[in-house]
This record gives C-alpha cells, structure tokens and sequence, in this order.
C-alpha cells in the first residue's frame, strides 16, 4: 500500500501497451492459422507452438519484469511455473493418447487424431 | 413475449420451485423493508458495499459462505429425503439431477472457497503485520464478482432452470447436443465470474505475503495459518486458469457452436474431464490446506505449546503443492488411459498420502503433553483428526487404480470426499471461526451451545456418512435418485444423520445471533491467550490495524511480545499511516459483468456485448483513477489507541 509510489502522473506505460497490442496480435494470428489458414494440421500445429512460447516470453518480459533486477528474486516460483506448463502440457498429452487407439473418441471413426 | 416469460424464462410447474420463489421474493421485500425502516441503506453503501477493508471483506466472504452452506445444505436435506427408502417420490429425476449438481458446486465453489478466502482476509494481514492487504481495491473486486458469480449461479432454479450435469459438468453430458437448454451456460458463466474472483484473490494474497511482513519477519518466522494462505495463494494462481480455458472452451463449445469437447467435429470429450481435474484436484487442496492451518493454530493455542515441527509442517505443505498438481488422473482411472499412465497417477496419488500423514503425527505431537483447554474451536481440531484420517485412508483406497474401478462412482466415493471435505475443511472453518470470532466481532462465541452444535454435528455426520462406505462397497451408485429395497436400511439410517447434522448447523446459526446479544464483550484482544500477531492488536481492531509494527523475531511474535510487554503502540514511533480510499467502483463493475453474463447464458447478444463494453469502459476508468488514498493523522491514532488501550486496565 505505503509502497506504489513509482507512477507518476504523467508517465505512459510504454511497455505495457505495447506488450498489450502485441499479445492481442498474436492471438488473432494464432486463431487465424487455425480457423481459415486451410494448412496441413502438422504446421498449424507447429505455428501455433511457437505463437505460444513467444507469447509467454513476450507476457514475461513486458508485464512481468523478468528482466528486471528484483530486490526478492522468485525463482522458485518461476521455476513452479515451468514445471506446471510442462505437467498441464504435456501430461494431458500423454494421458489423453495413451491407449486411445482401442477406445472409440473420434465419433466412430476408431482412428487415431493425427489426420485431420 | 409473455408466453415465453412463462414457459421458458422462469421455471414453472413444480410447486418446490413455487415455493422457492415465494420465499426469495418475501426474503428480499423482508430485506428492502428492514433497511429502508431503520434508514440502513446509506451505512450499508458506506460501510460495506463500497469497502476495501480486509477485516470487513473478509466477514461478507464469511457471511456469504454460511449463507451458501445453508442453500446447499436444504440442497442435501432434499436428497437425502429422495433416498430415504425405496420408491419415494419427492424429487423426480430430473430435479434430482439438478438439485446434486446445485449442491456439489455450491459447496466447494460458493461454501468452501470463500469461507477460507474470508478467513485469510481477516487474519492473514493482522499474523503478518500489515495495514491491509497489498491490493485492496482489487480485494474488494474479488469479493463483488464471487458475489455476483454466487448470485448469478443460484437464480438459475428460479429463471430457466438449473444445471444438472453434476459439479463435475462432464461432456457430453453437458454439451450442446445433450443439453440444449440454457441451463448448463449458469454453470460455465457463474464459475467464470467467480474464478475471476478466486484468481486476483490468490495473487493479491501472494504479493501480500511476500512483500508486506511486519520487519524481522522472514519466511521461516511466519504463522503456519499464513503459510497455509502462501501455499493456498500459490496453487491457485495456477490452477484457475486451467479452469478458466476449460470453461471458455465449453462455453464456445455451448454459445458458438465449437468443437472441442464436442462428440461430432473431432472434439474430444474426455478432455474437458482431463483439464477439470487438472485444475479439480488442486482445487481440494486448496480447500484443505487453509483448514490445515487453522488446526495448526488452535492446537497450538489449546495446547498451550508451540507448534511441534514447525518446519515439516511447511516443507510438507511445500511437497503437497507440487503432488496436487501430479495426481489428477486418479479422478478417471476409469477412462482406461493404460497401465502407464495409471499405475504412475496411483503412485503419485499414495505419495500425497506421506505429508498429510507427516502433519497428522505433527498435530498429534504438539498435543502430546500439552495442558490442552477444551474450547469449542479445540473440540473441532481434536474431532478432525481421527475423522479426516478415515477420510485420507480410504482416499489411497482409491487411488489404487485397480481397486478403483470397484469404488468409482459408488457411495464409497461419496464417503470419502465427504469425509475429507467436512471433517476437514468444514471443522476447519468452523474451528477457524470460533477462534477468531472475538477478532473480529468483539465476544466469543457461546461454549454452552457452541458445544451442543459441535457434537450433533459431529455425530451427525458420521451417522450420515460411515453406512455410505458399506453401501458403496454394496454397490450402490453415486447420483442415482431412487435406491434398491436391500440398501434401504443404511440409507434410512445415513438420512437420519443428516438431519442431525443440519441441526448443528442451525444451532451454529443460531450461536450467532445468541452471542451477539448475551455474550459479554471481549475487551483484552487476546481472547484465548493467543500466540501470533493478531492477538497483540486492541480489539475492535482500528481500521488500520496496527499503529506501530513490532519487530518479529520468531513465529510466535506476540508470545514474545508478551513476554517483554510491548505492544503495537508505540507513541515514540508514530507515523501518519497511509490507507486506501473506499470505493464504488468494484460492485458496480461486478455488477454489469453479472448483466453481461446473465445475456450470455440466455444467447442475448443485445445484453452480453452492451455488457462487456461496460466492464470495458470501467477498466479505462479505473486505470486513470490516480486516487492515492489518504492518510491517518497522528492524532487520530492516538485518541483511537488510547481509548481502546485505556479500556484495557
Ligand atoms: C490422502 C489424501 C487423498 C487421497 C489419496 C485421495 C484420493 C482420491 C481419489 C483416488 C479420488 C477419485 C476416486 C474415484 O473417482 O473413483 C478422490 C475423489 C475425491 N476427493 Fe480425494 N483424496 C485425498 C484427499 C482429499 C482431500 C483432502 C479432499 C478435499 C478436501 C478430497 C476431495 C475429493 C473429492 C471432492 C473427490 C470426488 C470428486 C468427484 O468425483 O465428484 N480428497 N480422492
Ligand atoms: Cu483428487
């Protein structure tokens, strides 16, 4: 509380707005790969993978001062928050592929998702 | 225009629901007469619609939570009556569905969350020294959109009806092509606001924590309740937003015709079920570990000990923060995912076992030779722990994977979460509230009928709850509205408990309204000769809880304190004290989302988007708010501390 004294009345959160701007562009661009960009599903995959961890570094750097000097670094906090990326990620890939192909989730079709 | 009033907007033909209507229009012409006679409007607005003082946030939590309980608790008393015996007629199936599924998210969303979200308000800032929370005005968001999203939730068995694909809301179930009523959307949007809500609360108790403990205070010198609320804090911030995505995906799936978890489109159904307990499983501990850090407090207090392993207690929480993330598979071991992935959740699942079992032995030793009083918030930790041990062994039980496919989906997973969920959280709240009522309303709660509530509940409960094991292990099925003649004798016996148990709850109730009116006034501040900081401030605490900020030299600050006679006023110290404004801005704001996504659920897009641009221009508002709030003058510290210390002698 006693402690928000930075912002001056003037100053514009440059940094902010543009990591704002620039995070609503990805977005749209990730959405359109998917909706209308008519690719193979492997590259839209691919795209917007890579959409993401820019995305992510782009929140980090511009909203969350990772690159500042903090006077209480939170790396451990950081580091859970790599952690649960991976378990969210790539568990629920690993959970909802395992043993998939003998069980009927394609709406009859009994075949595995990698062909869209 | 009018038919679709009556056929479709409100939900007709059930004379239940007449009578509810009935009862919420009197309730709230009861409520609009009350504070229009006693000209209370004004006061209201200025002293608690427009706060953002966390003492006074976290008892509307606290009022809010009970009234929930209550709603669930009917919820559960109409089930229960259903299942009684065999045949019975009281609720069909499809008010049967609805009425499980309004019970189940009531009670963990609308009960448990903001019952542990009011008590860290109230004490989380008085254990760590500070003047309030690091974000007030955010705090008092928080509260206004899980009131709204609590609101917007329970309108629905009135105006369209409520959902009834169980608190779990699995697709297909609850998709469009199953549920093409509106019903369901009440689900996704209520959640939604109030996980808004939950979400900001986790940050700003976090920053809180980390940025604004009284000097000296490091981490190893907090109170083990704040540790609870750092490590509760944490998993929220990264649990809820896997719950947010979730429902924006369904709630596309329902609004705008997506296919994610949708059957046809290639959606997968079973995902929504993988990213639900993704988030579902922390959500329990996240319910859980606040409780936990009540019981750590009052046995200490009760005791008259320290806090025996006072550092595993925080490692252990520490290790269950990051298993509670690794074990949601055990929640559909069923869906058959292989052996891989099961046998790796079951080993992760009985791992979570070890460190609630370290705090058990740790509960145990700081009793062990303690002279223990036997206070009501004493008798609800003592109580707790045999009980929620039943609860933890038959959850390993369960996370055997291959045992599960026997146990899943019957009464003994019923039992089980009940048993943790009551004798854990809901003691724990109850504990936590009896503890720190003279905190925060100036007497202690009644013993005489606090005792009397204490043991009908307790009684009541396992009553209710123990024969749900056996008729589980008998094969009786979870959300099943009519039962087979062979399981009528446990079930009979399960409903007579329940009533019992809602009697301790009115009783509870009733303690209230009783200590309010004979109970004598507490007029020391530290009402059960207490340990940590929010025992050292006067009570009524002043607004700005404390004048001057001790040094902390261990977890025990005022224990120590109280061994040299200091206190928190110290005239040579003071300080114009810096606090925030009150605002209206938060309910207000609060107030159009819930317009917004009240449009939502019913597909008005002349609503929902009016709506959002609203929230909208009250964000662009807020951000050029340079209001710094004001500041207390030394005067007025003084006369305030000097009434209230000069009381003292
Ligand atoms: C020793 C620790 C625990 C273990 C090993 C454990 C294990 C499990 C397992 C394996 C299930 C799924 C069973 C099935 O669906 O067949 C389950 C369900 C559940 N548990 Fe626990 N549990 C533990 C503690 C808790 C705690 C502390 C809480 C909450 C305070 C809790 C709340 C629940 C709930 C609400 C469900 C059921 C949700 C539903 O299907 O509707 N559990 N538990
Ligand atoms: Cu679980």
């Amino acid at each position: 509380m006693s402690e928000h004294t930075e912002h001056s009345e003037s100053s514009i959160p440059v940094k902010h707005i543009i990591g704002f701007i620039a995070s609503i562009v990805l977005t749209l661009v990730a959405a359109y790969t998917t909706v209308m960009s008519g690719l193979p599903v492997p590259w839209i995959i691919a795209i917007i993978m890579i959409l993401a961890v820019i995305q992510a570094v782009l929140q980090l750097v511009m909203f969350m001062h990772i690159a500042e000097k903090n006077p209480i670094p939170q790396y451990g906090n950081i580091l859970f928050g790599f952690f649960i990326a991976a378990v969210v990620i790539a568990g629920s890939i690993w959970v909802m592929s395992f043993g998939m192909s003998d069980m009927d989730m394609n709406g009859g079709s009994g075949e595995e998702h990698s062909d869209h | 225009m009018w038919d679709f009033i009556w056929n479709d907007f409100l939900v007709t033909g059930e004379p239940l629901i007449y009578g509810a209507m009935a009862s919420i229009v009197l309730v709230t012409v009861l409520i609009v007469f009350v504070l229009t006679y006693f000209k209370l409007w004004k006061w209201l607005w200025d002293e608690y619609l427009t706060t953002v003082d966390h003492k006074k946030i976290g008892i509307m939590y606290i009022i809010a939570a009970l009234a929930m309980l209550f709603r669930g608790g009917v919820d559960a008393l109409m089930m229960r009556t259903q299942l009684a015996l065999p045949g019975m007629n009281f609720l069909n199936s499809v008010h049967y569905n609805e009425i499980f599924t309004t019970h189940g998210t009531t009670m963990i969303l609308f009960m448990a969350m903001p019952f542990i979200i009011g008590l860290m308000n109230v004490v989380v800032p008085l254990q760590i020294g500070a003047r309030d929370v690091a974000f007030p005005f955010l705090n008092a968001l928080s509260f206004w959109t899980f009131f709204f999203g609590a609101m917007l939730f329970n309108i629905s068995f009135v105006i369209g009806g409520s959902p009834s694909a169980g608190w779990t809301s699995y697709v297909p179930m609850a998709g469009p092509e199953l549920s093409p009523e509106i019903n369901q959307n009440y689900y996704l949007l209520a959640l939604q606001l109030s996980g808004i809500g939950t979400l900001a609360t986790g940050i700003n108790f976090l920053v809180t924590i980390l940025r604004m403990r009284a000097p000296g205070m490091t981490l190893m010198k907090m109170p083990i309740f704040t540790w609870s609320a750092l490590i509760t804090s944490i998993i929220i911030i990264f649990a809820f937003p896997i719950l947010t995505i979730a429902l924006a995906l369904m709630t596309m799936d329902r609004i705008f015709g997506t296919h994610f978890f949708t059957l046809a489109g290639e959606g997968m159904p079973m995902m929504w079920a993988n990213l639900f307990w993704l988030w579902g499983h922390p959500e329990v501990y996240i319910v859980i570990l606040p409780a936990f850090g009540v019981f750590s407090e009052v046995i200490s207090t009760f005791a008259r000990k320290q806090l025996f392993g006072y550092k595993a207690m925080v490692y252990a929480m520490c290790v269950i923060a990051g298993l509670s993330f690794v074990v949601w598979v055990h929640h559909f071991f069923t869906m058959g995912a292989g052996a891989g992935v099961n046998s790796l959740f079951s080993i992760t699942t009985m791992l979570i076992a070890v460190p609630t079992g370290i705090k058990i032995f740790n509960w145990l030793g700081t009793m062990y030779k303690g002279r223990i009083r036997f206070n009501v918030p004493m008798l609800w930790a003592l109580a707790f722990i045999p009980n929620f041990t039943i609860g933890g062994v038959t959850g390993v039980m369960l996370g055997m994977a291959a045992a599960d496919y026997q146990y899943h989906n019957t009464y003994f997973l019923i039992a089980h979460f009940h048993g943790v969920l009551i004798a854990g959280t809901l003691f724990g709240m109850f504990a936590g509230l009896t503890y720190w009522y003279p905190k925060m309303f100036g007497h202690k709660m009644n013993e005489k009928i606090g005792k009397v509530s204490f043991w009908l509940t307790v009684i009541g409960f396992n009553i209710t709850f123990l024969p749900q094991y056996f008729l589980g292990l008998m094969g009786m099925p979870r959300r099943t509205y009519t039962i087979e003649p062979e399981w009528m004798p446990l079930n009979l016996l399960s409903t007579i408990g329940a009533f019992i148990l809602a009697g301790g709850f009115v009783i509870f109730v009733y303690n209230i309204y009783f200590s309010a009116r004979y109970e004598p006034r507490e007029k020391t501040g530290d009402a059960w000769d207490g340990r940590s900081l929010e025992w050292a401030t006067t009570t009524p605490v002043p607004h700005y809880n404390f004048a001057t900020v001790p040094y902390v030299n261990s977890h025990e600050a005022y224990w120590d304190m109280k061994e040299t006679g200091a206190t928190t006023y110290d005239e040579s110290k003071l300080e114009p004290i810096h606090m925030p404004n009150y605002k209206g801005m938060p309910i207000i704001m609060s107030a159009i989302m819930f317009v917004a996504s009240f449009g939502l659920v019913w597909h008005w897009f002349w609503l929902a988007i009016p709506g959002l641009i609203g929230v909208i221009i009250c964000m662009v508002i807020r951000s050029f708010d340079y209001d710094e709030g004001y500041h207390v003058p030394i005067e007025e510290i003084k006369r305030t501390e000097e009434q209230a210390r000069g009381r003292k002698e």
